[in-house]
């Protein structure tokens, strides 16, 4: 009996996670509805730092709608983590190995749901910022360009989320992630731009931080129309993050297999 | 009276015991307020040369950004603490305390004391923290007893708050639950500039909102020029003595449910 495809192993298992975290509504909604609630939070508390000299736009909402982008990112990757830890901690990945299912097609297959989510979560947030009146400066072709940033995005963190699952095999220590990515996200140019923080050593962390390139490519494309630099740093660092989180993984699967 | 102390003594030294003993509880509690602390202090303090804002407050970024992130610890100290509760209650160990305790309302106080010392803990390490870190401090010991003092009530808010909902609930999955109206609760007041900086819909959110009495309070207590005190100690006992009864009617679901 011939074994399904590559292609059609991958799709089943990026359903079956994209199905799973939809009947789960606290796995589901938190994602989406929390970071559009801190960054109106963060937006109305912080609308007169607009009048700073040198603060490159007069809305804050523009300028902070690229953070709910990089933090659903965060949210859905420990979500996604912490299902991968679940079906090893429940035998299912035990089972599925017995299977022909290749070892490529469950990464793969939990990566793609990840991404298809984290491409739905884009989708609301542009949405959301053009009901509150976000012009975004590089028009149609820029929010496409934004919603590719934003798939690599959460397949960067997914395979971050994948490799920790698979090292561990629990969800606890998943969890234990997101205080992690969210020290990251805080020690960053989300708040203000990096040229505007006063603290040296702040500046300096959050220029050594991946993340605030990830915040600043999808800004440029919002506030600032096309900005060839700040898009290339913000790709580089997607591709750099997913690159080197999905050779983790893959090593980290590999190793899961054989102690299986 | 004597079994009441008898059991909260009981009960806050299993709490603190497991706590202190236990990284995983310990550290979130003592490290996220100093994240918070770091990130609002060090990435907004460009905020404070705003103008107007010296108006309203005169001492640097890192005290403004203090005062918050104190109140905010003592919040969350007694949220965490309600998790413990829950915990309690999941693991069947409530349920025995239930039956063993003479005096029920113990148990609560017992909570509320552990939530109480455990915040101290933080509140010490980050205000070494912050003077570590130059902040300038106005007020002279009362005021900052008073400071202190507002903190405390918070943080007894928030524990009966938190024990409240375990006691109805009796599981972990009350944790957002705990925590969220908590945050938002928080958030809604004037976190980042004063609330005479703040605009729209904010403003108006963060005048109604009692946090706002405690934080603009606690601000100037720190800066040596107290303003609204009554106003403050009289939201921060409402909130305390408001979810006191809160939890003691939990208390006595949680009885019912057996």
């Amino acid at each position: 009996m011939r074994s399904a495809g590559l292609g059609v192993q991958v799709a089943s298992l990026a359903r079956r996670s994209i199905v799973r975290t939809l009947r789960q509504p606290a796995s589901a909604i938190p994602p989406i509805v929390f970071p559009l609630a801190l960054m109106a939070l963060n937006s109305g508390g912080l609308h007169a730092a607009t009048d700073i000299p040198g603060f490159p736009t007069d809305n804050f909402y523009a300028f902070a709608l690229a953070v709910p982008f990089v933090q659903g990112a965060l949210f859905s990757t420990v979500n996604a983590g912490t299902d991968l830890a679940r079906d090893i901690q429940t035998g299912f990945f035990n089972r599925l190995s017995l299977t022909p299912m290749r070892g490529a097609a469950l990464l793969a297959g939990n990566l793609a749901g990840n991404v298809v989510l984290g491409v739905a979560q884009a989708a609301i947030y542009i949405t959301v910022g053009l009901l509150i009146g976000v012009d975004f400066e590089s028009g149609p072709g820029g929010i496409a360009v934004l919603l590719v940033l934003a798939a690599l995005i959460s397949l960067g963190f997914g395979a971050l989320g994948a490799m920790l699952a698979l090292r561990t095999g629990s969800g606890e220590a998943v969890q234990g992630l997101f205080p992690v990515l969210f020290v990251f996200l805080f020690i960053s140019s989300m708040n203000m731009p990096r040229n505007l923080i006063e603290i040296d050593w702040f500046r300096i962390a959050a220029s050594f931080n991946p993340v605030s390139y990830l915040l600043e490519g999808v800004r440029s494309l919002v506030i600032e129309g096309w900005d060839a630099e700040t898009l290339a740093l913000g790709f580089g660092m997607a591709v750099g993050v997913t690159i080197a989180a999905t050779i983790a993984a893959s090593l980290a699967l590999r190793s899961r297999l054989e102690r299986t | 009276m004597r079994a009441t102390l008898s059991v909260a003594y009981g009960v806050a030294w299993r709490v603190l015991h497991n706590v202190l003993r236990n990284p995983s509880l310990i550290v979130p509690s003592l490290l996220f307020p100093l994240f918070f602390f770091t990130a609002f202090a060090g990435g907004l303090s460009r905020v404070s040369q705003l103008p107007g804002f010296d108006r309203s407050f005169d001492l640097n970024y890192t005290a403004f950004q203090f005062v918050f992130v104190l109140l905010q610890s003592a919040a969350f100290g007694g949220v965490f603490t309600g998790f413990g509760v829950a915990r309690d209650f999941e693991s069947g160990f409530a349920r025995r305390l239930l039956v063993a305790a003479p005096r029920r309302s113990g148990i609560l106080l017992g909570y509320a004391v552990a939530a109480v010392c455990r915040w101290l803990i933080t509140a010490t390490l980050l205000t070494v923290v912050a003077l570590l870190a130059g902040m300038q401090v106005g007020g002279g010991p009362v005021d900052l007893f008073g400071l202190y003092l507002l903190a405390f009530l918070l943080n007894l808010a928030g524990v009966l708050w938190a024990s409240g909902v375990a006691m109805r609930l009796r599981t972990m999955q009350a944790g957002p639950l705990m925590q969220m109206p908590v945050f938002l609760g928080l958030f809604f007041a004037p976190v980042y500039v004063p609330l005479d900086l703040l605009q729209g819909w904010i403003h108006a959110a963060a005048t109604v909102n009692p946090a706002t009495r405690l934080l603009e309070s606690g601000r100037s207590l720190l800066a040596g020029s107290p303003t609204e005190v009554p106003l403050a100690f009289g939201a921060g006992i409402a909130l305390a003595l408001a979810f006191g009864v809160w939890a003691m009617r939990g208390l006595r679901k949680a009885e019912a449910a057996g």
